[in-house]
Formats: structure tokens, C-alpha cells, sequence
């Protein structure tokens, strides 16, 4: 009975891992394929089933049929780790202003404040794509990188004020009324005390900015035109009627690679119990 | 008594509400204007744009589709999620391995995996309907029937947002203690009666959680639906972010999508509020 139970629990994770590693290993296998081996139907083993060939690989420096791919990549890296820092800095500093300080603005107090923050995530990104849209417009900065970088902050602050606020809790308040008996001010306390303090806080609120930002699709698509191109939105333009599938497998490993290997920090800061206190 | 906490809440509050606050006031008032692309400008018309959108049967289909759809994969992923959390969660061998791999499609560009599961649906040339075939369910039209694109659309929903809930839920049985576990071993219960009288009901809090940042997130769906079927065939996948995308971004009817999109914003925001509210009674015994 124990076996028979064990042997069920090895047979739904190995499934479960199948479903996941399915589409990579497909995208693996079809980056060195061309047109004849797409078009002779599915296969997955290179020599055996079918020729490989590079082509898909260096399509992604221009060619035929291929984008480039170097310029979105730069794009999408400025974009999502300027977006990403102000976001952070911004929201740092307001989460530890609500977490230790009492502020009031008529009826609104700390918690109203705190949800207002966090609240913009519920907002979908088509309710705000037509006024950010016309701002962005009125103020000539409709595809451009600084544009785009404006709107990422906005998107990615609420993440980092949320998981902000909630480590700065966790933090005792001891250790800053400690700094202000020795003479430091609310600033210098945040600088010298906390800020050193808050490492695993800030680990996790990045890694959730880089996540949000890098994958992103639906502003870097309405916000931009021709001039600027992020890596999603180049990717997206390959899927057209007749889709070089080669090309497009390459450039979304290339794409997705960086954030997979970020899926080894994430399982680290899983073990040690630090992400539960941020969901309740 | 510290004028400097001011320095800590103002920057980030400031830039928030200029970014997203006025362009959302500004949109109120558009949406009562007539803008579309013969006639940018804010004339006045009252409440012609919400009338239009009450009779709109094509906006209140894409509303009950993506109802039905976030619903659905929400449970979907839900149940995955925490079966999947339990069974790496301890008594299993190369359990950091799983952990990591169950956590990365998460990690992975929404839209460019969709363009692969494209290739994937392809209904004669992707992978999956030999397969399908070779184990005797045979091919199907996957993104050209109603039905069938629905279901491709669940499917990739699933495989995308599942390591979410695995991951909140993982690492709240992490944070369990150990002490009511130990209890129900002495007090001879089995792995059922352990799930169900101690685990589930301290799981409770992070399960509401978990599933309400999934509906919130389920809503706004849109991204997949684009580059998998446009929204088709015909109508039959068309979600309202999609629908508004379309009268707005490529009809430029600014005005009549500007008040179709505050009607989402309110129907949505008054939903999650109610069944936050549900949840949280049923699941959540004791409120800490």
C-alpha cells in the first residue's frame, strides 16, 4: 500500500514535469530545424529524425527572415532595470514612511494610503492604456525609452511598495528608536540602520519588478511604434501568416533564458520561509 | 512631530498619483465625449457612450467569457497548485529540483510562450495532435473550433500561472509548524484526515490570498488571447480587455472605450470586493 502510494506520487510529479518541460524542449528542438523539417511535420530528435541546421540561430543577428535581435534586447534590459530601480527606490522609501510613521490627509489614514498603493495592480492595463496613451502624447515622449520607463515605474511600484511594506513590519522597531537615542534622524536612520537590514526584503521586491517588467507585453506594445521595439513586442511582429518557426524558437529562448535561471534564487528564498508573510 | 517622514512617503505618492490618478480622472470625463478619430477633441455628449455600451451585446459576451475563463483556470490552477505543493513539499527525493522546475514557466514571457504553444496547437504540423493521435484521443482543430480554442487558451493559462499558486502555497506549508502535524500522528490519523482537519484549515489565509492576486491577475487577460487566436475564431475567445483593445487602440474610438473600460474597472472591482468578502468568511477561520 505505502509503494503503491509512493509510486503514485513519483507518476503525478513526473507528469506534471513532462507538461512543463514540453514547450522548451520543443522550442529547443525546433530552433535547428528548417523549412523542410517544419514542414514534414512534428519532430523532435536532430540527426536522427531530421538535419539540424543553424540558420534559426543566425537569423537573430538580421539575415533573411530573421530579426535583429540585439537591438530590442537592449531595449527591454533598459527599460525593465531603469523601470525597475526608480520603481524600487520610490517604493522602498514610501513602504518604510508607512510602515513607521503615522500619517494623515482628512479621513485617510496609513492603511488608506497603503491600499492606494497596492490597489493599482487590480487597474488592468487597458483601463489606463488610453490615458497613459495621451499623456504620453502631450508630452512627446509616445515611443520613446523614456517613455516607456515612466510607465514601468508606475506598473512596478505598487509590487515593491506591497512587499515593502510587509518586511518593514516584520522589522522590530527597536532597532530604529536605538539609532534615534544615538542622535540619528528619520533619513540617516533609514540609511545607516534599516537599509543594510533590508537585503532579503529587497531581493524578493526586485525579483518580482524584473518579472513583471521583462515580461510585459501589453504597454511596450500600445506605447511604442517603430523607433523603439522591446524584445516581446519584435517577437510577437515574427508571428505573422507564414512564420519562420526556427527564427522565432531561437529568439524566445534567448528571451526567456534570463529569467529561468532567476527561478534558482526564487526556490532559495522558498526554503528559508521569507515569502509567506508578504501573501496574507 | 518628524517633518522628514515626508521625505519617505511624497516621492513615490506623488509620482503614482500623476501617472495613474489624473490620466484615470481625465478618462471620467472622455468617456463622455465623442472622440474617435474624425473628431479628437472633448466635446460633450452625456451619458450617449453608456447607453451605446448597455445595448453593446458583444462587450457583455466578452465580460460573462472572461468571467467564466478566470473562474475556471483560477480553480484549475488552485487545486494543481496545491496538490503540486504538497507533493514536493517534503518525503520526496530531489525535492529543490521540482521546486525549481515547477516554478519556471512563472519566470517565462507570457506573449513569447504563447507564440510557441502556437506552433504547438498547429493542426498539422505542431507536436501535440500526433501525440493526441498515438495515444488514441486523435487530432483535434484545436484553434479553429470555438470550443477547442477556449480550451487552448485554459491550457496555456494553466501551464503558465499554475507555479504562481504553487509557489504561494509552497511556501506557506513551509512556514507551517510542526506541532499539529506531530499531534495528528499521535492521535493515529491518516494522511486524509491530516490534510483535511489540519492542513487545509491553516492553509486557509494564504489560500485566499493566493486565489484573489490569481483573479485579479486572470482578469485582465488578454496577451495569451491575442497572439493564440486573435479572439477567434469569430468572437468565441474575445475577452473584454481584447474587445476594449479593439474599439480603442485600433478603431480609435477614444471616447465610447474610454466609458466601456470604466465599466469594467467597475463591474470587476465590485465582483473581487464580493468574492474577496466570500472567501474570506469561508475559508478563513480565525482572522489574525
Amino acid at each position: 500500500m505505502r509503494t503503491f502510494y509512493l509510486a503514485l506520487k513519483y507518476l503525478a510529479v513526473l507528469l506534471w514535469s513532462a507538461f512543463v518541460i514540453f514547450p522548451f524542449l520543443w522550442m529547443i528542438s525546433t530552433s535547428f530545424k528548417t523549412a523542410n523539417s517544419v514542414t514534414a511535420g512534428a519532430k523532435w530528435l536532430p540527426w536522427l529524425q531530421f538535419e539540424p541546421s543553424l540558420a534559426g540561430w543566425q537569423s537573430l543577428f538580421g539575415g533573411v527572415g530573421g530579426i535583429n535581435i540585439l537591438k530590442p534586447y537592449a531595449n527591454s534590459a533598459i527599460v525593465t532595470l531603469s523601470g525597475s530601480a526608480i520603481a524600487l527606490v520610490l517604493g522602498t522609501l514610501a513602504a518604510y514612511g508607512l510602515s513607521r510613521f503615522t500619517f494623515k490627509a482628512g479621513p485617510l489614514g496609513n492603511g488608506d494610503i497603503t491600499f492606494f498603493f497596492i490597489s493599482q495592480r487590480i487597474m488592468p492595463p487597458i483601463v489606463l492604456a488610453i490615458p497613459f496613451f495621451l499623456m504620453l502624447r502631450f508630452l512627446g515622449l509616445l515611443d520613446t525609452l523614456p517613455g516607456l520607463i515612466l510607465i514601468y515605474v508606475a506598473m512596478l511600484m505598487p509590487i515593491a511598495v506591497w512587499v515593502m511594506v510587509d518586511f518593514f513590519n516584520s522589522v522590530p522597531r527597536g532597532l530604529d528608536e536605538m539609532a534615534w537615542m544615538d542622535g540619528c534622524t528619520p533619513v540617516t536612520t533609514f540609511l545607516r540602520v534599516i537599509l543594510p537590514n533590508a537585503l532579503p526584503g529587497l531581493v524578493v521586491a526586485s525579483m518580482f519588478c524584473l518579472i513583471f517588467g521583462w515580461n510585459d507585453f501589453f504597454f511596450a506594445f500600445t506605447m511604442t511604434f517603430t523607433e523603439v521595439q522591446l524584445l516581446p513586442v519584435s517577437l510577437v511582429a515574427l508571428n505573422s501568416s507564414v512564420t519562420p518557426w526556427w527564427s522565432l524558437s531561437a529568439a524566445a529562448i534567448v528571451s526567456v533564458a534570463p529569467l529561468a535561471v532567476l527561478a534558482f534564487v526564487v526556490e532559495r528564498f522558498l526554503s528559508r520561509g521569507g515569502l509567506a508573510g508578504a501573501v496574507r | 512631530m518628524y517633518r522628514q517622514k515626508y521625505i519617505f512617503l511624497l516621492p513615490g505618492l506623488l509620482v503614482l498619483v500623476a501617472i495613474i490618478l489624473f490620466p484615470l480622472l481625465f478618462t471620467i470625463r472622455v468617456s463622455f465625449s465623442s472622440w474617435d478619430v474624425y473628431n479628437p477633441g472633448l466635446n460633450w455628449i452625456g451619458g450617449e457612450n453608456y447607453a451605446r455600451l448597455w445595448e453593446d451585446a458583444r462587450y457583455w459576451e466578452a465580460l460573462t467569457r472572461l468571467s467564466v475563463l478566470t473562474v475556471g483556470t483560477v480553480l484549475l490552477q488552485y487545486t494543481l497548485g496545491f496538490a503540486l505543493a504538497l507533493l514536493v513539499w517534503r518525503d520526496i527525493a530531489a525535492r529543490r529540483f521540482f521546486r525549481v522546475l515547477f516554478l519556471v514557466p512563472m519566470m517565462t514571457t507570457p506573449v513569447v510562450m504563447s507564440v510557441i504553444w502556437r506552433t504547438i496547437f498547429h493542426e498539422s504540423l505542431g507536436p501535440l495532435n500526433p501525440i493526441l493521435d498515438a495515444i488514441g484521443i486523435g487530432a483535434q482543430p484545436w484553434l479553429s473550433q470555438a470550443g477547442h480554442a477556449f480550451a487552448a487558451v485554459m491550457i496555456v493559462e494553466v501551464w503558465q500561472w499554475t507555479p504562481f499558486m504553487f509557489l504561494l502555497l509552497l511556501a506557506g506549508l513551509l512556514s507551517l509548524p510542526n506541532e499539529p502535524f506531530l499531534a495528528a500522528r499521535i492521535d493515529g490519523a491518516g494522511p486524509i484526515r491530516t490534510f483535511l482537519s489540519v492542513t487545509f484549515p491553516m492553509m486557509g489565509a494564504i489560500s485566499v490570498g493566493a486565489i484573489l492576486i490569481r483573479l485579479i491577475e486572470a482578469s485582465k487577460l488578454m496577451e495569451t488571447v491575442y497572439v493564440l487566436t486573435s479572439g477567434g475564431p469569430g468572437t468565441s475567445t474575445e475577452t473584454t480587455s481584447y474587445y476594449i483593445y479593439i474599439r480603442g487602440m485600433r478603431d480609435f474610438q477614444i471616447g465610447y472605450s474610454a466609458s466601456l473600460s470604466l465599466t469594467y474597472l467597475i463591474v470587476m472591482s465590485v465582483a473581487l470586493t464580493l468574492i474577496a468578502k466570500a472567501l474570506i468568511r469561508l475559508m478563513v477561520k480565525d482572522r489574525t
